[in-house]
Order: C-alpha cells, then sequence, then structure tokens
C-alpha cells in the first residue's frame, strides 16, 4: 500500500495521533452525585461540586475508575497501581472551578497497543502511549445571541478517559480505522456508549508532514472532531495545507487548529498569542489513587470477550477471512446476530462465508436503505439462518434470495413462508428447464441465426428470456448447460 | 527564580487580575519574597526521590455510582448575574 503523497520534488508522508476523549458509562459524574443523562434541560445536573461553590469538596467515583482499568485492560496496556490527579488551570466560561482535574504525571494506565486491519488482509499495531481519567467541561453555545455565550454546565464533571496514541498512523484511512478499532473496544467493554454523534466519544488530531525517512515535521493540533468522517476529511485537508507552505519555501507553525464542517477547511484558533500554560499541580482536594492487584485481577476475570479474540475464534471455527471476522466483530451487535443466526441451524457452519455475505451485504444495505439497526432489524437472526440454508441447499437461487430478503425484511415472515406462498422454489428439474429453452429458441429463430454466425453476446439474451419465463425460478447453472447443448446442436 | 515585571503581568493575565503599575511593583515584591523563602528548600538534597503529592497517610475515599436527581437550575443559576431559560448568559466568548 503507498501511503505517501506525491510533491512537488518528493514524495510527503503523513504522521499522525490521536488524543481519543471516552466518555465513560456511569450513571454519576467523576466526582459529585449528578446524573450523566443526555439530553436533559440546562444545568438541571449541575451540583454544588459541578458548580464549583467555595468549600465543596470532590468525591471519586469508584465505577469510573473500574471502568478505566476495564478498558486500560482491553488497550492491552499497564494499569498503575498509583496514579496522580492533577488541577490543569485555564480560565473559560463553561470551566466554573477555574482547572480541570485530570492526571498529569501519573495516569492511571499507561502503554498498550491496538491492531488494525486492512482489507488486503495486512494488520498493523498502534501504540498507545497512556489513558488517564478527567472531567468534562460544560457546553458553550456561541451562536444563539450575537452579544451572550450561553453556558450549560450538564457535561460539567463528567468521567472522561483520554486515550492518547503515539504518532503511529500514517494516513487518514488508518486513522478512521484506529478509532473504528477503540470505539469497538470500548463498546465491548462496554465501557462507554460509543456515541459519536452525542459526544460521547471525540478526538483532537496532532498531524505533521515530513519526507519519507526525515524526524517528525513540526505539528498541528485539530481540536474536537466527533465523527470518523470529519476526522479523515480534517487530516486530508492539513495535510494538504502542511505541504503546500512547505513546498513554497515557508515553515509550519505550531498551532491549535478548528476543523469547519461545512467547508471541510481547517484555520487557526484565534487567541494564539494566549499560548496555553496550564500549570499543572496535583490537587490537593484529592488523595493519590491506589489500586491494589487483586482489584485488577478482579477487574480482568469480568472482561468479556474482546473483538480481537472473537476473531480470531470466528477465523479458526468457521474458516473465515481476516477482514470477514473483523467487519463481523467491529460492532458488539454485528457479531451478536452473526453467532445467532449461525447457531440457529447446525448445518449453517459449513456456509458461515454466505451467512457472513448476507448479513454485511444485503442485510446491512436494506438496513441502511430504510433507517433501520441491525438491533431493531425486521429479519431476526434466526430468519436470515434460514434463508441462507434455503440458498445453500439449492432450493432458491441467490437471485431469488434478494426478492424474499425484501419480502421478509417488508412482511416479517420467514422465508420459508414466503418461497411456500409465492411458489419460488427453485427448478432443478432439467427436463422442464428443456422444454423452456426450447420454447425460447422457437420464438427467436433470428437471434439463433445471429448467435450461430458467432454473436457470442447473445447467449445473454437466451438466459435472460428462459429465465423470465421461469419467473426467474430455474436454477442458472443448469439452465446455462442445456441451453449451449441446444445452441449447438 | 526572579519574577520580573514580564513574569507578574504574565501571571495577572492568566488569572485573570488587572493590575495597575503600583500593584505590579507590589506584587513583584511579594512574590520575589515568597519564592526567596520557599527556595531555602533547595538546599535539601532530592535527588532519587519521587515528588510527594499529598502527607496524609490516609487512602482516597470513594463513593458508589449512584445520581442523586438534582433537578438544580433554579438553585445553581440563583446567583448568576445573567440568565436565558436555564441558561447562564456570559459575555460572548470567541470560539
Amino acid at each position: 500500500m503507498n501511503n505517501l503523497i506525491k510533491g512537488e520534488k518528493h514524495d510527503w508522508e503523513m504522521v499522525i495521533g490521536l488524543e481519543i476523549h471516552a466518555q465513560v458509562k456511569s450513571n454519576s459524574k467523576l466526582f459529585s452525585s449528578s446524573s450523566t443523562k443526555f439530553g436533559s434541560s440546562p444545568n438541571s445536573q449541575v451540583s454544588l461540586v459541578d458548580a464549583a461553590m467555595p468549600g465543596m469538596l470532590p468525591v471519586i467515583n469508584k465505577y469510573c475508575v473500574e471502568q478505566a482499568v476495564k478498558t486500560g485492560v482491553g488497550l492491552n496496556a499497564k494499569i498503575n497501581n498509583y496514579s496522580v490527579f492533577d488541577r490543569k488551570n485555564y480560565f473559560y466560561a463553561d470551566l466554573p472551578q477555574g482547572y480541570q482535574i485530570s492526571q498529569y504525571k501519573y495516569p492511571i494506565v499507561g502503554e498498550g497497543k491496538v491492531t488494525i486491519d486492512f482489507k488486503d488482509g495486512t494488520s498493523k499495531d498502534i501504540r498507545i502511549v497512556r489513558l488517564h481519567l478527567e472531567q468534562d467541561a460544560g457546553k458553550s453555545l456561541h451562536d444563539q445571541n450575537p452579544s451572550k455565550t450561553y453556558v450549560d454546565l450538564n457535561r460539567s464533571g463528567v468521567a472522561l478517559m483520554e486515550i492518547v496514541s503515539e504518532p503511529d498512523i500514517r494516513t487518514p484511512d488508518e486513522a478512521g480505522m484506529y478509532i473504528s478499532k477503540i470505539r469497538s473496544i470500548l463498546m465491548y467493554l462496554d465501557t462507554c456508549d460509543g456515541n459519536m454523534q452525542e459526544g460521547s466519544l471525540r478526538a483532537d488530531v496532532n498531524i505533521s508532514v515530513r519526507k519519507p525517512g526525515d524526524g517528525y515535521g513540526t505539528r498541528c493540533e485539530i481540536k474536537n472532531l466527533n465523527s470518523i468522517k470529519f476526522i479523515k476529511q480534517a487530516i486530508s485537508y492539513e495535510a494538504k495545507r502542511q505541504i503546500e507552505i512547505l513546498e513554497s519555501g515557508g515553515a509550519i507553525e505550531q498551532n491549535t487548529m478548528l476543523f469547519n464542517t461545512s467547508t471541510g477547511k481547517t484555520r487557526p484558533m484565534r487567541n494564539k498569542e494566549e499560548a496555553h500554560d496550564y500549570r499543572y499541580f496535583p490537587d490537593p482536594d484529592l488523595l493519590p489513587l491506589e489500586i491494589s492487584e487483586e482489584e485488577i485481577v478482579k477487574i480482568k476475570s469480568s472482561i468479556p470477550e474482546l473483538p480481537d479474540e472473537l476473531k480470531n475464534r470466528f477465523i479458526e471455527t468457521y474458516k473465515l477471512s481476516n477482514y470477514d471476522a473483523s467487519v463481523l466483530t467491529a460492532e458488539k451487535k454485528t457479531s451478536d446476530y452473526f453467532n445467532e443466526s449461525i447457531n440457529s441451524d447446525p448445518e449453517l457452519k459449513n456456509h458461515a462465508k454466505l451467512v457472513v455475505n448476507w448479513i454485511t451485504s444485503e442485510l446491512f444495505s436494506l438496513l441502511n436503505k430504510n433507517n433501520f439497526d441491525l438491533t431493531n432489524s425486521p429479519v431476526s437472526p434466526e430468519n436470515l439462518g434460514q434463508l441462507v440454508k434455503l440458498i445453500s441447499t439449492n432450493e432458491i437461487s441467490g437471485k431469488i434470495a434478494k426478492d424474499v430478503l425484501d419480502d421478509m425484511f417488508s412482511t416479517g415472515k420467514t422465508a420459508r413462508e414466503i418461497v411456500d406462498e409465492k411458489g419460488l422454489k427453485q427448478v432443478t428439474n432439467e427436463e422442464e428447464i428443456e422444454i423452456v429453452i426450447m420454447e425460447v429458441i422457437k420464438d427467436n429463430p433470428k437471434m439463433v441465426q445471429e448467435f450461430l454466425e458467432g454473436k457470442d453476446k447473445l447467449l445473454g439474451f437466451f438466459v435472460g428470456q428462459a429465465m423470465k419465463k421461469t419467473k426467474g425460478k430455474a436454477n442458472p447453472k443448469i439452465l446455462n448447460e442445456i441451453l449451449l447443448k441446444k445452441l449447438n446442436k | 527564580m526572579k519574577i520580573d515585571k514580564n513574569t507578574i503581568n504574565k501571571i495577572a493575565r492568566l488569572s485573570r487580575i488587572k493590575l495597575d503599575d503600583k500593584e505590579s511593583e507590589d506584587y513583584i515584591k511579594d512574590l520575589n519574597s515568597i519564592l526567596d523563602w520557599v527556595e531555602q528548600l533547595n538546599e535539601v538534597n532530592t535527588e532519587n526521590i519521587e515528588p510527594l503529592s499529598n502527607i496524609s497517610s490516609s487512602i482516597l475515599p470513594t463513593r458508589e455510582d449512584v445520581s442523586k436527581d438534582a433537578n438544580s437550575s433554579d438553585e445553581i443559576l440563583e446567583n448568576a448575574p445573567d440568565k436565558l431559560e436555564g441558561f447562564f448568559a456570559v459575555p460572548k466568548v470567541v470560539e
């Protein structure tokens, strides 16, 4: 795979690292008992701690700590028995404390790695630097009033896990695959709901460009991207911008950028003259966080089968390709559906590839087209399994099966019911097919003549006519064989 | 370490405190004398010693993940100089 961008004098390579902010799936906030529910009326879930009233003290949510440890294990990372909460100081209207409680020098989780899988069967490890716990800020609305900013503190104090990668990513696609993989792991672990639209998962992207083999270039950071599409767009645009500057003899200024989702362009944040100086120091309101080996072992034992393990099991059990298995395990709901479907009939495990195809191409496209989700699919996993079985036993052709699936989708009936009701059973009887073919040949003498004179393309026409007469039910293989035999006579 | 005019201006800006010239001079003097006093600690050899972030020997207290229905907006907004439909209204922050 070529990861380079063509330049005027030489090729360029992108160097990308991600900081992912994942909201911990919990009932209450990191240091207060306020609810974390999304979409409530403004400032209705704000305790005196979240509003930073004088004299309030933070008390840590034990469950959030466990979730962070669990995530660390899922990222194949080192869990630190000792970590410290620091204050990251800055002024902003939606940060009532004047500082964010975060972890700086001693994060709860250390180095780890995740693997991304490419379509061509290869894979690549992306190293994780760390994961730390921190508070989210409130939400500011800037576009409601020309002279005011409106602030809602409901999100203030919600627990976030910041997952920092090494700059191991080289293309926009890799960045997309990396965040998808992290999202998938978080959702299998059930430590984050992975909802990017609601902001439960968002990322800051660090990017620089260099001549392959050179040291790192000066990087820019693009803040707060909340969809995989935007992450890829922002990276592509920013890399192009940097290359243009460098090729015209300029230098990259280290900057924090914002991505405009409607123009697809990045631009530097204003106020850059006030370079951030966070003055981190240990929060005197909080003691160090200590986690014993026993607690870590206990949390490890609660961890479900993760996407990579599941993927390997699918490859081994069902002889699936690495890519198919990684598509199936990208989301828990997909692997759950596949599992239920393939286990609905003992015969199906010999046709796993067929089951995968009918889920990931046919069913997915129907779901997309009708704005359904796999979790509320009108076609149950068992019914899909039954459909695949009808195909695998040659009762219906693949082509008919598509129509059957359409019907299953809109009526909720089983494949068997539809095939029986509509008489769609495939015609495999050779005599029956031969009769139809003879009719087609008789009806089209001119075409037959042309075919015999060498117009081979006409074969498709005869197949089409015969299929039409059988309403698509003829077994295509038998049909083709007989047709060729008859025409060559 | 010495605090000069530039440093005091930077600290003031980071803290969003406006200082006039007289106040700046006073703070430069005050902060320098505090730093001089603290710098006595430099006499202690701290090589190979991890920083201590807390001197208490107790363990970080934790709480269970139970949310309390706060319905807090009236109380939280009580002291707000300006508000609108449940939001704090603050002078426009660009970006």
